[in-house]
């Protein structure tokens, strides 16, 4: 067709080499190194900083973040996007009341009937991740679109199977995620540090991992060499819909109730704002787990920060903005 | 730096390009290089990949800043800010991929930049028109309303030239034009290439086809290692001091052959792949051939005669339509590459930045790609096993490279082909396809990698070779088979194959006296 | 992509085809579907997604995605509510400016520090719902009504709302830019191929920060009839609009990769889509069916999931040919 492109030569020259290591090097911690400065600000300047509470109160804040981060990452990895996690977390969290209140099937023990709620809503957030997946393999759509579809579509699911209505209850047994403690760490951070350490030695060790980075950094090498391509990207997006599922889970579990309307509102942009501002390039083939945890402390700690010293949450919007240019810029510069 | 016998008393020239000196990040890209070039003249520029040509040419266009030296045009002082600005002071580039928007009519994209108005707004007709008579020029006749990728390869390059001319430009500069065109229409160009001679534009030819530059250039500029070697009229210089010239070795060094294949050793056994009549949805309509165990098949053809998608139909990187084929015995119906891979056979495409490198990855990484799912237990790489491999075969290729944990693109070309080499021999194939194996790399490498082949073949290998260099493949196959236009018109052992009896077959597809059809 | 400009036309045609259906379809169903007072509603409800749709059209053709379209319309809505009280002009005017400052601001960070559009116009929405949050004091801000200001969203000039007015006029110079300017046809050339365009000269960074401040202007215009017509700046509305428009875009056969589009098609898309919504008041009103207004997002889902399907078919079908 339009004539083909050669292969090009394509070396650097030598010792430029090493000035955009010490770049790459620079750009990988500058978000770490600007968490660390604004931690050691707080202990200096706001009341109180240093202390349990304050440590739960941020972690809590970010767990559902991370947790929805950690596919994320995985999917953004392929050079992929998902624009839908926040409507899946709304479906979850409108089907496990569903279950365990036994709206449609009474069931009578409390822990069959919130096994079954939670192992059911998260599935069936998983098998619409892995519908996301089909839709970008079988008919090549691209993945903002495909993930669009249930965006849109999604909520108004939850909606539907709720009737906009919210769902209240209070049952210790399912809560416990969302507020229980394990020897002192609320339950759901304890969730995402055992997602966030299985996934970053996903990617890092296993041969899935090796899959999903390679995919991401160059498709059609990948294919070519013999990488299960599409059913990598039916897996990531499978994740990313697990994910979703639980940190549904999560949030309704906090709040006692859950209501279709506001689960999860906003999600989309918090995930990709940590995994970006953590150091994982959009343009897929290089990810950090880790990076998108630091980055959504990062975040956290900065609408904290603000809160904290008087400053109006707006504002705080404002600065999150202007604080992700900044960290993709910065990540820019140590690409070279 | 010798300047060519210009008698004294001829007018100044056009281009005069002096001491030109630029150094990226402590690296001298070049070092007192000039260039020269008169009105009317076609002057061509040649040397090896990190001579210094793109980036004289990436200079004079307006794309980099040079670091010293001066640029005379026209007689005055010359200084582009961007290619913007070159093009409207006369200087035109005509690149290598085709740098025109491919769904834009062509109207536009020989217009755009200097578009006719009408009461402010764009005039339609005007322009059309204008683009019909630029084409007429060169006896071409399309409709210009359609986009632009409708239309092959060869008129696209028309188009972009007619764009060139279009902006009034006094010298066109043309990287690599006919890397993409057929014989036919390589003789176009070059009749277009006189046309524009005969109307006082010069033009500056960049090319690794030694042959074409007899056929239309005037002088020769030869450059390496950042410094311009020499200038000559090619009237006055043969191919072989050329090839001298650019490589810095003395004229006797320069082996006689094109190629490192040599004699070949190994015995040639059994086939290992049968191809019967085989069809793909587009390019491939009836090709059949077999490739033996320890010898080196070669698939000859101009461009656009399928050579390349019969070799990823059989790799399952694209879909059969009809036909058959065998593997050592066994029908063989790749669905996907995984497939092909899974009984023993190897790929390596033809563009490695596009389908063969991952960029972000180190060497390792890229060495160890097809190989993972063996280097996995349970799911998780064993790190140690992949490290010896990776070890292993650095050494026995002779990769350069700081180390496995490089990244691959900081690699050379040369280099960059030799782990993907090792990409496939890590797998221990039975059958080793290469598309363009050579393609962008320097002569030494590329002799390297000849001469890994041959060894391979010799070892045991089964090889299918394409390449575009005829001399590549006449002297590195044990048997050629000559596709054209999507058909296996004729097989060729190495004795029977010569220039001459490939090129008849190419060019006219009868079968030749010493070719013997395939069942 | 060979018959990439062959799709295009038919995805057009498609659009138009579903479009005068969809129109028979409640005509012959309901009553007074195309009786004057649901044309004059629907046209005046959706002549705000067409605004935002329009801008994102134009962004979406060079390539690029302004995720920042439904913030900035908040924005808009806000900043010509305080500034309805010194009259009609003011307001409009106020609104439009800060959505172009919006626009000006992606438009730098895109072009100058090369960030990627789809981060820049996320951080963008995020800001400009933040600023119209702030501005508002975290609540409605009531138009002045003295000053006439809901004219605009209210009123009718010869039967027919203005601000589907506005809308039609804005459309009629998109398309004019687009067919007949320079500035047009480097939009479409960039998103076609960037590097090519630079190379031939074309001035691509200029007309790439243009294209965001065009969507930024219409998305401050699309705020200012928000808030005419609903006699309100409202610093929460504007959720999910960008989602919209690219669906309307896509729906009307722009590809989103860009180089291709057609603004006639994206005002096929957006009444395509809105009509939708009026199609389930209406059944519901019938009582056959008693779908919620929640239904609209589901339809409106698997509607784009088919449109993209049947996309995505085309082009493959194209190519193995």
């Amino acid at each position: 067709m339009t004539g083909r492109v050669a292969g090009q030569v394509d070396a650097s020259p030598p010792g430029a080499a090493g000035r955009a290591a010490s770049r790459a090097l620079v750009a990988r911690y500058s978000t770490l190194a600007a968490l660390v400065m604004l931690i050691l600000f707080n202990v200096a300047y706001t009341n109180h900083f240093v202390s349990v509470q304050t440590l739960n109160v941020n972690l809590t804040q970010v767990a559902t973040i991370v947790i929805v981060g950690v596919g994320m990452t995985l999917v953004i990895a392929t050079a992929g996007i998902d624009l839908s996690v926040g409507s899946l977390m709304a479906i979850a969290g409108a089907l496990a009341p569903i279950i365990f209140l036994g709206k449609v099937v009474p069931i009578g023990e409390v822990h069959v009937a919130v096994a079954a709620a939670m192992i059911l809503s998260v599935a069936v957030a998983g098998a619409l991740g892995w519908f996301n997946g089909w839709l970008i393999t079988r008919f090549s759509i691209q993945p903002i679109i495909a993930t669009l579809v249930l965006f849109i579509a999604g909520r108004g699911i939850a909606q539907v199977m709720t009737n906009g209505n919210l769902q209240p209850f209070k049952l210790d047994a399912f809560q416990w995620i969302g507020l229980g403690r394990w020897l002192g760490i609320p339950a759901q951070v304890v969730v995402m540090a055992a997602m966030v350490a299985a996934a970053a030695w996903t990617l890092r060790r296993s041969l899935f991992g090796r899959q999903i980075l390679a995919v991401g950094g160059n498709e059609r090498a990948a294919r070519l060499s013999g990488v299960p391509v599409a059913r990598v990207k039916h897996w990531v997006y499978g994740i990313s819909g697990l994910c979703s599922g639980i940190a549904g889970l999560v949030v309704i579990a906090i709040n006692s109730s859950s209501d279709a309307n506001l689960v999860g509102l906003g999600m989309e942009l918090d995930a990709i704002a940590a995994v970006a501002v953590g150091g994982t390039l959009l343009s897929g083939g290089r990810a950090t787990i880790v990076g998108t945890l630091i980055g959504a402390l990062f975040i956290q700690l900065v609408r904290y920060t603000l809160l904290a010293n008087g400053i109006p949450d707006d504002v705080s919007k404002l600065v999150k903005a202007a604080l992700i240019v900044a960290a993709v810029w910065l990540q820019g510069q140590g690409r070279g | 730096m010798t300047l060519s016998a210009i008698p004294a008393s001829a007018p100044a020239p056009l281009l005069s390009m002096r001491a030109i000196g630029k150094a990226f990040a402590g690296v001298t890209a070049l070092d007192g290089a000039s260039l020269e070039v008169a009105q009317g003249e076609v002057h061509a520029l040649i040397g090896e990949n990190g001579a210094g040509k793109s980036t004289m040419i990436k200079i004079l266009t307006g794309y980099l800043a040079r670091d010293a030296g001066e640029i005379a045009f026209e007689g005055a002082p010359f200084e582009a800010r961007s290619p913007q600005d070159a093009q409207a002071k006369g200087i035109s580039t005509i690149y290598q991929e085709i740098n025109l928007v491919p769904f834009r009519s062509v109207t536009e994209n020989i217009c755009m930049g200097r578009e006719s108005r009408r009461y402010g707004l764009l005039n339609w007709p005007a322009m059309h028109a204008q683009a019909r008579a630029l084409l007429a020029r060169f006896k071409i006749d399309i409709d210009v309303r359609q986009p632009l990728n409708r239309f092959n390869t060869a008129t696209q390059q028309m188009v972009a030239i007619a764009r060139a001319i279009g902006f009034k430009a006094k010298l066109v500069i043309m990287d690599e034009p006919t890397s993409s065109l057929d014989e036919a229409e390589v003789e176009v160009l070059f009749d277009v290439i006189r046309q524009l001679k005969r109307a006082g534009v010069s033009v500056i030819f960049v090319s690794h086809k030694l042959d074409e530059l007899y056929a239309v250039c005037d002088r020769v500029t030869i450059m390496r290692d950042g410094k311009t070697v020499k200038t000559a009229q090619l009237g006055g210089i043969t191919k072989l001091e050329l090839v001298a010239s650019m490589l810095g070795r003395a004229l006797s060094q320069v082996a006689k052959s094109a190629t490192a294949f040599g004699d070949r050793h190994g015995r040639i056994g059994e086939p290992v792949l049968t191809a019967t009549h085989l069809k793909a949805a587009r390019k491939v309509h009836d090709v059949s051939f077999a490739v033996r165990r320890g010898e080196i098949a070669g698939f000859a053809g101009l461009l656009g005669a399928g050579r390349t998608e019969t070799a990823r139909m059989v790799f399952g990187a694209d879909r059969m339509h009809s036909g058959s084929l065998t593997f050592d015995g066994v029908a063989l119906a790749p669905r996907q590459p995984l497939d092909a891979i899974r009984r023993g056979i190897g790929f390596s495409s033809e563009d490695r930045k596009l389908e063969g490198i991952i960029p972000d990855m180190s060497v390792s990484e890229n060495l160890t790609l097809a190989l993972m799912p063996q280097l996995a237990r349970a799911g998780i790489l064993d790190e140690a096993r992949q490290r010896a491999v990776v070890e292993k075969f650095i050494a026995r290729l002779g990769i350069k490279c700081s180390g496995p944990e490089q990244r691959i693109r900081e690699l050379s070309g040369g280099n960059q082909q030799k782990v993907l080499l090792a990409r496939w021999l890590a797998m221990n194939p039975k059958l080793l396809i290469l598309d363009e194996p050579t393609r962008g790399i320097d002569v030494g490498a590329k002799a390297e990698i000849q001469g890994l082949i041959k060894e391979l073949a010799d070892q045991g290998l089964a090889v299918l070779m394409i390449s575009s260099e005829l001399e590549e493949v006449l002297e590195g196959s044990d048997r050629i088979f000559v596709l054209r236009e999507g058909r296996s018109v004729a097989e060729l052992s190495h004795d029977e194959a010569s220039e001459d009896a490939v090129m008849a077959v190419m060019a006219h597809g009868a079968a030749v006296e010493a070719a013997r059809m395939p069942e | 992509m060979r018959q990439a400009s062959l799709i295009a036309v038919l995805a057009r045609q498609g659009v138009l085809i579903a479009l005068v259906l969809l129109i028979l379809f409640g005509w012959l169903r309901y009553d007074n579907f195309l009786g004057p007072f649901n044309i004059s509603t629907v046209l005046r409800y959706n002549s705000m997604f067409a605004l935002v749709a329009l801008g994102m059209c134009f962004v979406i053709m060079t390539g690029g995605i302004d995720l920042s379209v439904g913030g900035t319309a908040a924005l808009g809505s806000v900043v010509a509510a305080l500034f309805s009280p010194y009259g009609t002009l003011a307001g409009t005017v106020g609104g439009v400016a800060a959505g172009l400052c919006v626009g000006a601001a992606n438009g730098f960070v895109i072009v100058r520090l090369r960030i990627l559009p789809f981060i820049t116009t996320l951080a963008a929405m995020l800001a400009a719902s933040g600023a119209a949050l702030l501005l508002a004091g975290d609540q409605s801000v009531s138009v002045s009504y003295e000053s006439g200001f809901t004219d605009l969203g209210q009123g009718d000039v010869l039967g027919i709302p203005i601000p589907a007015v506005i809308a039609a006029a804005a459309y009629v110079v998109g398309s004019i830019v687009l067919n007949l300017t320079s500035t047009g046809r480097t939009v479409l050339a960039i998103g076609g191929n960037e590097d090519a365009s630079r190379l031939m000269g074309l001035p691509v960074d200029r007309v790439k920060f243009l294209v965001y401040v065009a969507s930024g202007g219409l998305s401050g215009l699309a705020g200012v009839v928000l808030a005419s017509q609903f006699g309100a700046g409202q610093p929460v509305e504007g959720v999910g609009w960008e989602l919209f428009a690219i669906a309307s875009v896509v729906v009307g056969g722009t590809v989103l990769t860009g180089g291709i589009g057609s603004v006639g098609a994206t005002l096929a898309g957006v009444l395509l889509l809105g009509l939708i919504f009026n199609v389930l008041n209406f059944e519901n009103g019938l009582g056959w069916i008693s779908l919620s207004a929640y239904w609209q997002s589901v339809i409106r889902g698997i509607f784009l999931l088919f449109v993209v399907i049947l996309q995505s078919r085309l082009t493959l079908r194209d190519e193995a040919t």
